[in-house]
């Protein structure tokens, strides 16, 4: 398969791979995919006090398109608000990266994943709010 | 070295330059162009002779009488000969057919239109070491079974089936025994008076000679009939017609001549070869071999490099063709039938590489694919939450996965 000049862009120099604390509160975190079906996805948000995304971290098992998907992800969140976040669609990764339609569950996965550590730094902000 | 570096024997191999020298004399005006089937002139006689001289080099291989060479265009059509041609001979006697589930897809796929047909098929799990026993076929055997159908050696994980063992039971039951030989001519002795074998399949494009040409064994004593399935003038006993490519035949007789006479001595190079590559993983964490490693022929190995994805490792080894398992390779998104039915998880599936070693491969070669693997599978496993997950000691089995 040929894969994009951005895809192997991605690939060949991925973007902030990583992890953040887990821990700390004003980090979500969002694990998808599953190894059986050959994609696991760990993206991480951290949020300021603005709810403004600084920072921003994955790590992919999966083939170059997850990976690119991923890693393209981190770059497009960082400084962007939750709720801005929450408006990236899989089809905008997929069209970035020109992945062809067998792919496009990469880019699906990518969207889930972002969704997963929006709604997980969320809850954990509310959990901190009642017990606050 | 010459770039990417081949890896891939077992899907196809290049052209011997010994091979390729025989075949382009039989192109041209000045050549050896007749049709084989012309009995009215010297053109046709001598290319028919070509013709023979190859198919007694094939027979020689195998030690079979060159009589029950069949020529096809490759080893899926021997395959769909033999599964069909005795299914629809031999209906009325039976229905049924054996075969395994990591047979290669010529096979299956003949088995699936057969089953359309009214046939009834039992399709065996191999054993952990991907291997059919003669157990498992004595137990599937009934009354109406008319064809055992198995592989002498599978194509991706290389194993070795007992063929002359099962051979002997299929004969004592009245079976007919067909075998799948693409990946075993030229690898491992084949001794047609001693295996007691029907039909066998084989191909010249993976032991050194042209794509577009094989052959069907067919045994004579005692007699195998099998319904044709290509019809048109008769050729070959009425088995298979259509007029015989005179240099594609040629070449693949050339190449199992070059096959029967260097095999011993390549076959042990080329294990000093795969021996070197499976040594230089020794200092791997969480590296498998699938597959029984003794009963298997020397240039394969089929190994997976726990959690890092198969596709994503082979984009990193852009300089060696080889394949794998993973399920991003075809467009299906399942990984491998083969290693799934040797009881291999879906991990370690999706994480697969085949490596196949041949006549050109040289420990150079070898010792700079080592070196490309250890940087790929470093480099994916930083970026591998799995790879994280268990040095942090995850059980990753306990994990509730969202599937997608």
């Amino acid at each position: 398969m040929a894969y994009s000049d951005k895809v192997l862009d991605h690939y060949e120099n991925p973007r902030n791979v990583g992890k953040l604390d887990d821990d700390d509160a004003s980090v979500g975190t969002g694990m998808v995919g599953a190894p059986a079906c050959g994609d696991v996805m760990r993206l991480q948000i951290k949020v300021d006090d603005n709810g403004v995304i600084e920072d921003a971290k994955f790590k992919t098992y999966g083939c170059g398109s997850a990976i690119a998907s991923s890693s393209l992800l981190t770059e497009w969140v960082k400084g962007r608000s939750l709720d801005e976040a929450t408006e990236i669609k899989n089809k905008d990764i997929a069209d970035e990266l020109g992945l062809p339609p067998v792919k496009i569950h990469c880019s699906v996965l990518a969207e889930d994943a972002i969704k997963a550590a929006i709604a997980d730094v969320k809850s954990k902000r509310s959990n901190e709010e009642a017990n606050a | 070295m010459q770039y990417p570096i081949y890896l891939d024997y077992s899907s196809t191999t290049p052209v011997d330059p010994r091979v390729s020298e025989k075949m382009v004399e039989c192109l041209t005006l000045e050549g050896n162009f007749g049709n084989p089937a012309s009995r009215s002139h010297l053109l046709g006689w001598k290319a028919e002779e070509a013709v023979e001289t190859a198919r007694r080099q094939v027979a020689d291989l195998i030690n079979c009488d060159p009589r029950e060479v069949v020529w096809t265009s490759g080893a899926t059509e021997a395959d769909n000969l033999a599964l069909k041609g005795v299914a629809h001979f031999y209906s009325k006697k039976g229905k049924h057919i054996i075969t395994s589930k990591i047979e290669h897809k010529a096979v299956l796929d003949s088995c699936r239109q057969l089953e359309r047909e009214g046939f009834e098929v039992t399709y065996l799990d191999p054993d952990e070491n991907g291997l059919t026993t003669p157990s498992a076929v004595a137990g599937a055997i009934r009354e109406d079974t008319i064809l055992v159908s198995l592989m002498h050696v599978n194509n991706e994980i290389g194993v070795i089936n007992d063929i002359e063992a099962i051979g002997q039971l299929t004969r004592e039951k009245g079976v007919l025994f067909h075998v799948d030989a693409a990946q075993s001519t030229g690898k491992i002795d084949i001794d047609l008076e001693k295996m007691q074998v029907d039909l066998m399949s084989m191909t010249a494009h993976k032991t050194y000679g042209p794509k577009g040409i094989g052959a069907l064994y067919v045994r004579r004593k005692p007699r195998v009939r099998i319904e044709p399935q290509i019809h048109g003038g008769g050729h070959e006993r009425g088995m298979r017609s259509g007029t015989l490519p005179t240099h594609q035949i040629v070449g693949m007789g050339e190449a199992y001549r070059i096959a029967k006479e260097e095999m011993q001595d390549e076959s042990t190079r080329i294990l000093a070869l795969r021996n070197r590559l499976l040594d230089g993983f020794s200092d791997m964490e969480e590296v498998y071999v699938n597959g029984d490693i003794d009963h298997r022929v020397a240039g394969n190995l089929n190994i997976s490099f726990n959690f890092v994805e198969g596709e994503s490792l082979m984009m990193a080894l852009r300089d060696l063709a080889v394949s794998s398992g993973s399920a991003c390779t075809s467009a299906s998104l399942e990984p491998s039938y083969v290693l799934r039915a040797i009881g291999l998880n879906d991990e370690l599936a999706h994480s697969s590489l085949r490596m196949t070693i041949g006549r050109f491969t040289t420990a150079e070669e070898i010792d700079h694919a080592i070196g490309k693997i250890h940087e790929a599978v470093a480099k994916l496993r930083e970026l591998s939450p799995l790879w994280d997950m268990y040095k942090d000691g995850v059980d990753l089995d306990q994990v509730q996965w969202a599937a997608h």
